[in-house]
């Protein structure tokens, strides 16, 4: 009866992704100072033992300081990520749910926000918080959230239509129960596919504006700025400057991405067996 | 108490012909009714306006002299599809499709057959057949007071067609609860209903 399964499987697959970002980001978050150490007499220094990443032309350890760059996009595309995920989710339900003032509003807000490039809102509102981490995950969160809000009121709205939800209606379940228990477990698979996406995307875009100089400061290990700094010295022969971080941030978003497929996997009725 | 279409006509939003037109009719909470008539004629789109799924354009559906849709919560006109698969939400477990209902009792879920390892099962990993008992428990909650059922056995098999009707009848004359039995089969209706209606002859399409 207990035997071994692709489920099973799956759980090993999930847990060990799971431990290992969680590793990256704590290792990273512990050798933040070690990161920051300046030292000449070592600069631009191939991989060895001592220095897995090698070291840059101003001597900082580049193991360190992918690391703490690494945890530092892992947090913040969570953050932002899950910020952005559960504003799509609930404008989602209740716009298409609450009837259709709330629709209006909700929709309108959607366009609004879908108008204005995502760039400049972002550079706006990362700008006026101050930048930093704290305005660069703000203005991920406030802008990403729309495409996966008009995905999750179309399925709202799809889903109010079928037999299941309308006999639940009549069994006497509000509209509140009926969202957050019948419908809820349909729309999860799609939230968590949306997070997923969102991931890459949060880190992309932190890249993006620390680059503009509206996000991080420039002296903060971060794979954005890293990565655009790594490719200066490409050239000069320094490859592992940008292959390493690079291939670490790909490993990560592989298995950002593993996580959520797995997830979504495992809550389906339809695949119990496998 | 009773229950009673006055006058009703319905016409689908599509913009088809109007499938029921001026219709009359009531039911009382002893009796057991059945309706026939050929298949377009109306019976489910009779039933989903009986049951407050649908409103109709003219005319009033009212239980005990009041509207139907001035009961708020559970609908104590209870309908039971045709569809079972569709009926059921496919991310429950059964147990808790169960649990959707009113206060299923006990001997309502015994009474139909349902296996106690089904419970535990996705609605896709049991028969339509099974998936219908618990359409059919789950709509023979404490506030029922009718109940429609529109062709609940067409995929059964015999005995068990039997061993469900023989239960259900004994059920609803227990409880004082209402039928109404929408069936294609000469033979069932014959069996269960105390009075019968065809539609073919009574203002429904024309």
């Amino acid at each position: 009866m207990k035997q071994w399964n692709s489920r099973k499987t799956m759980y090993c697959f999930f847990v060990l992704s799971i431990i290992f970002l969680a590793v990256v980001t704590v290792i990273g978050y512990f050798s933040y100072d070690k990161a920051m150490v300046v030292d000449f007499s070592r600069k631009n220094l191939p991989p060895s033992f001592s220095y897995p990443f090698g070291t840059d032309w101003m001597g900082r350890d580049m193991f360190a300081r992918t690391m703490t760059g690494i945890s530092m996009s892992i947090m913040l595309g969570v953050l932002a990520a899950a910020v952005s995920s559960v504003i799509a989710f609930s404008l989602g339900i209740i716009g298409a749910s609450m009837g259709k003032a709330a629709d209006g509003f909700v929709s309108g807000l959607i366009d609004l926000v879908m108008g204005i490039p995502h760039i400049l809102l972002l550079v706006l509102i990362s700008f006026a918080l101050g930048k930093g981490f704290k305005g660069v995950v703000t203005g991920i969160a406030i802008t990403h959230w729309t495409s996966l809000a008009r995905l999750i009121r179309g399925e709202v709205l799809q889903l109010k239509e079928s037999q299941y939800i309308k006999i639940a209606e009549k069994l006497g379940h509000g509209k509140l129960k009926t969202a957050v228990k019948h419908m809820t477990p349909h729309l999860l698979p799609q939230v968590l596919v949306g997070f997923v996406l969102l991931f890459p995307h949060a880190i992309l875009h932190e890249a993006g504006i620390t680059f503009l100089g509206f996000g991080l400061p420039p002296e903060q290990p971060a794979v954005g700025i890293i990565l655009s700094e790594g490719m200066k010295y490409l050239t000069m022969g320094s490859w592992w400057l940008a292959l390493f971080p690079g291939l670490l941030l790909t490993i990560v978003v592989v298995l950002f991405h593993l996580v959520g497929d797995i997830l979504g996997r495992l809550i389906d009725p339809g695949r119990i067996h496998q | 108490m009773r229950l009673e279409a006055i006058d009703i006509s319905f016409r689908y939003d599509n913009g088809n012909r109007k499938i029921i037109n001026n219709l009359s009719m009531h039911m009382d909470k002893d009796e057991r009714l059945g309706i026939t008539a050929p298949s377009g004629f109306g019976k489910t789109t009779l039933c989903k306006i009986l049951a407050g799924y649908e409103k109709p354009d003219s005319g009033a559906v009212l239980l005990d002299g009041k509207q139907l849709f001035a009961y708020k919560g559970y609908c104590p006109v209870q309908m039971v599809w045709q569809h079972p698969e569709l009926s059921v939400n496919p991310r429950f477990r059964l147990k808790e499709v169960l649990k959707e209902g009113d206060r299923v009792e006990k001997h309502v879920i015994e009474g139909l057959g349902i296996e106690p390892d089904w419970l535990e099962r996705y609605p896709s990993e049991v028969s339509g057949g099974e998936l219908q008992r618990f359409c059919i428990a789950r709509a023979l909650g404490q506030g029922t007071r009718f109940l429609l059922a529109d062709e609940i056995s067409t995929m059964l098999d015999l005995i068990t067609q039997s061993q469900i009707w023989n239960f259900l009848m004994e059920e609803i004359t227990l409880r004082g609860i209402g039928l109404m039995v929408v069936s294609h089969s000469e033979g069932l209706l014959k069996r269960v209903c105390t009075r019968r209606i065809n539609l073919d002859q009574l203002g429904v399409k024309q």
